[in-house]
């Protein structure tokens, strides 16, 4: 069972940074705790193969984060990784080696239920032939106590669409969902316009959208903006990571998208804890330093 | 979010002979794509006047979206691509390559300047 209050767990182990409760499932307390309650830790932004001044620890920071989250005493029921896992490349054989070596470091992870979706360093340049070697289908769902999983794939396509047949294979999913039934998704990139200056959007994310909104308890997860961000459309909740690689500005805080230059302490990386109740909590968890 | 400015926009191919829907355009810019970069990558018009964009891209496919204006195109190798406009707002307006090209693709920007 989950301990009463996960965010003093958190901190007792040492590894909670800052919190974000969001009121996910408001209607929903009975049946989640029928449910049962429950929490995973979403990864996002590897990009395994990186290498250069905004991150001169980039390989090793994908192990110091494996090695933050496999260090929680309460160890999460699975764990996702919000696409860009490893850094593109315009070379397929580099592209698979690295694949390879990112898949050999998560296996590190204690929790072995691990979910991943692409970003457009994986898939972009090859329509994801090389991701779904290594990984599997690009978009799909699962089940877990009681609550919905769906993944969107917005990067296969190189201009970050999702597509007409994806988005009849997700409005045929939804149809089988109660309006009340508790429902995450998991992309890339964000669904919404966030900054279309910066191509901070996917291009027929209204559509998606459009199609999640007769759902009362359902939320997005995401990456791709290399940060912490919490955007509303409508009553639906999206929720963007930090990666572990460097992180971005925040969005049309300056003319460019550049990276944030390196911060030793590494404070712009880390992982997340996501507790599923009644309500959703979100806890950062930095990347352990040394 | 800025007013969105465009007046105009048309989009054909010079191999086929491009279809000229706004009648009065004043000037033309080339603009040529190449991983990973615009070249030029600012160009400036003047509130008001027709402009046209002459895009061609030099390797592969690449994307040409200006948000403020309400455009985007494909730019294809070979092949110009025309896109007019008249800027009816004094500004700088980011374009980019909105078709991942590969490392190097999040740095493939430029700008519109707009003079009063």
């Amino acid at each position: 069972m989950l301990q009463p209050d996960r965010r003093d767990f958190l901190k007792l182990a040492g590894v909670a940074g800052v919190t974000f409760t969001a009121g996910l499932f408001p209607g929903q307390r009975a049946s989640a705790q029928a449910a049962g309650n429950f929490h995973f830790v979403q990864f996002s932004d590897t990009h395994w193969g990186f290498s250069g001044p905004p991150n001169p620890d980039a390989e090793h920071t994908l192990e110091k984060a494996v090695a933050t989250v496999n260090g929680l005493a309460q160890q999460p029921d699975f764990i996702v990784f919000t696409g860009d896992l490893t850094h593109t490349t315009d070379d397929p054989k580099v592209r698979r080696e690295r694949m390879k070596r990112f898949r050999e470091i998560v296996s590190a992870l204690r929790v072995k239920d691990v979910r991943f979706l692409p970003g457009e360093h994986d898939a972009s340049l090859d329509k994801g032939e090389a991701y779904k070697e290594f990984f599997g289908a690009t978009h799909y769902t699962f089940d877990h106590k009681g609550v919905h999983f769906i993944t969107l794939d917005n990067v296969s396509d190189p201009a970050a669409k999702l597509g007409d047949e994806q988005l009849a294979w997700f409005a045929a999913d939804l149809k089988q969902r109660k309006p009340d039934d508790r429902i995450v998704v998991l992309t890339h990139r964000p669904l919404f316009d966030l900054q279309p200056s910066w191509d901070w959007t996917t291009a027929d994310g209204a559509k998606a959208i459009e199609l999640m909104m007769p759902y009362k308890n359902i939320v997005v997860f995401y990456g791709h903006i290399h940060q912490e961000n919490h955007h509303m459309t409508g009553h639906i909740a999206h929720h963007a990571a930090k990666s572990l690689i460097f992180p971005l500005p925040a969005p049309g805080s300056q003319p460019k998208r550049a990276p944030l230059p390196y911060d030793a302490a590494m404070s712009g990386l880390g992982t997340r804890d996501v507790t599923m109740a009644d309500k959703v909590t979100l806890v950062e968890l930095p990347v352990a330093k040394g | 979010m800025k007013r969105r400015v465009f007046a105009a926009l048309l989009i054909g191919s010079a191999v086929g002979g491009s279809l000229r829907l706004a009648a009065e355009t004043s000037n033309e810019v080339k603009i040529l794509a190449m991983k990973f970069d615009f070249t030029p990558d600012t160009v400036k018009a003047k509130v008001g006047q027709p402009m046209t964009l002459v895009l061609t891209s030099m390797d592969r496919i690449h994307g040409f979206k200006m948000p403020d204006f309400g455009i985007r195109t494909d730019i294809l190798p070979d092949q110009e691509t025309r896109v007019t406009i008249t800027p009816q707002k004094a500004g700088s307006f980011t374009f980019f390559c909105d078709i991942f090209c590969g490392d190097g693709h999040e740095e493939m920007n430029g700008t519109l300047v707009v003079e009063a």
